[in-house]
């Protein structure tokens, strides 16, 4: 009987010893997986670092005021026009969905590819400002309300961060790397600044202080 | 080979596809009543109509109105009796007359989409249509007229 009880003992000494090895070698196997996991491919890597973020939002700012960017973003209901940012000659309006009203439409004037020659219409197909009940305004914020005003979907056009990701090859977006003769480029070319507004968003999305 | 339908009449017109409309409505359809003012966009002489919307025929390529439906002054009326035509002769609106088919082209999609537009909706619809004789008090009061006219009569185009 006494034996018999040692026995048990011994197997049951010898399973316990078995578990932990096998526990050990299996968190072994995830501690030298250094690779991260993405199971679903929908789900995007956010690596906080609030000074990276800060410092790409800087790049971010520097292109979404420019005027190839601003003008179209008027604090007002009139497009911004020229390197100055003047108002629109013709005083075209916002309208309800961002197309103009009545005679004074966008498309009207605005075709669907630059028209030749200095400060003509520049042109895209989707030539619009933000509608009158989103109005995303980029004139006269600074870094900070900019930042924040970008990430809240009731005052970015409803974008979650995929969706903000994207955005940076939206087709009128991109229209404004090409904006026909007589206007200056953004401050840098596209593909920094999606490097930038991408840092930006997957290193936290902060906004600067100011 | 590109197709045009005008005032209702379909053409096939010899042009390059970045031909500005107002070029085949003048030169190869050969209606005149739309003028040529500053080539780019910026005066309203050579407003249209292209489905129904105000167009500026000077920077429209003929490839972008190809299959769409477009309006000259010509077509606005059979007997020149749109309402806008009766009250511009009616308040003696123009001076050169230049201007004018685009001015009333213009206020034609404005009366289409506001039948009973105020002095600020008249302004803000009007904003884009030079006219460098100023007959700009007139045409708000016949832009009011045709309006009165239309909804006297049922007549929008």
């Amino acid at each position: 009987m006494k034996k018999l009880l040692n026995a048990n003992r011994g197997l049951i000494r010898m399973a316990c010893i078995i578990g932990v090895v096998l526990s050990l070698v299996t968190l072994l196997a995830f501690a030298m997986n250094t690779e991260p996991k993405n199971n679903n491919p929908q789900k995007i890597m956010v690596v906080k670092d609030s000074i990276a973020s800060v410092q790409a939002f800087k790049k971010v700012y520097s292109v979404l005021m420019s005027p190839r960017c601003m003008n179209c973003h008027p604090s007002g209901n009139i497009p911004l026009q020229g390197d100055d940012s003047h108002l629109h000659t013709m005083n075209p309006q916002r309208g309800v969905d961002g197309k103009g009203l009545y005679a004074m439409k966008c498309a009207n004037c605005h075709q669907p590819t630059n028209t030749p020659g200095r400060n003509t219409p520049p042109g895209n197909t989707n030539w619009h400002l933000p509608p009158a009940n989103m109005k995303m305004v980029f004139q006269g914020r600074t870094p900070y309300q900019l930042a924040k005003q970008l990430l809240d979907p009731k005052q970015n056009g409803n974008k979650d961060m995929k969706k903000l990701l994207e955005h940076a090859d939206d087709g009128l977006v991109l229209s404004g790397w090409n904006p026909g003769e007589g206007r200056t480029l953004p401050p840098m070319s596209h593909a920094d600044f999606k490097k930038a507004w991408t840092t930006w968003l997957t290193t936290g999305a902060y906004a600067p202080k100011k | 080979m590109i197709s045009l339908n005008v005032n209702d009449q379909n053409f096939e017109i010899e042009a390059d596809p970045d031909m500005p409309l107002l070029w085949a409505i003048r030169d190869l359809i050969g209606l005149t009543g739309t003028k040529f003012g500053c080539g780019v966009a910026q005066c309203g002489a050579c407003v249209v109509h292209m489905n129904g919307e105000a167009v500026r025929s000077c920077v429209t390529k003929v490839s972008r109105a190809q299959g769409q439906k477009i309006l000259t002054i010509e077509g606005l009326s059979k007997a020149n009796d749109h309402p806008l035509q009766l009250a511009w002769n009616e308040e003696n609106v123009p001076q050169c007359g230049y201007c004018h088919s685009g001015q009333i082209m213009s206020a034609a999609v404005l009366l289409k989409e506001n039948p009973n537009p105020t002095d600020a909706d008249i302004d803000l619809a009007m904003s884009g249509n030079i006219c460098r004789c100023g007959t700009y008090p007139r045409i708000r009061k016949a832009i009011h007229m045709a309006a009165e006219l239309s909804r006297k009569t049922g007549t929008t185009k």
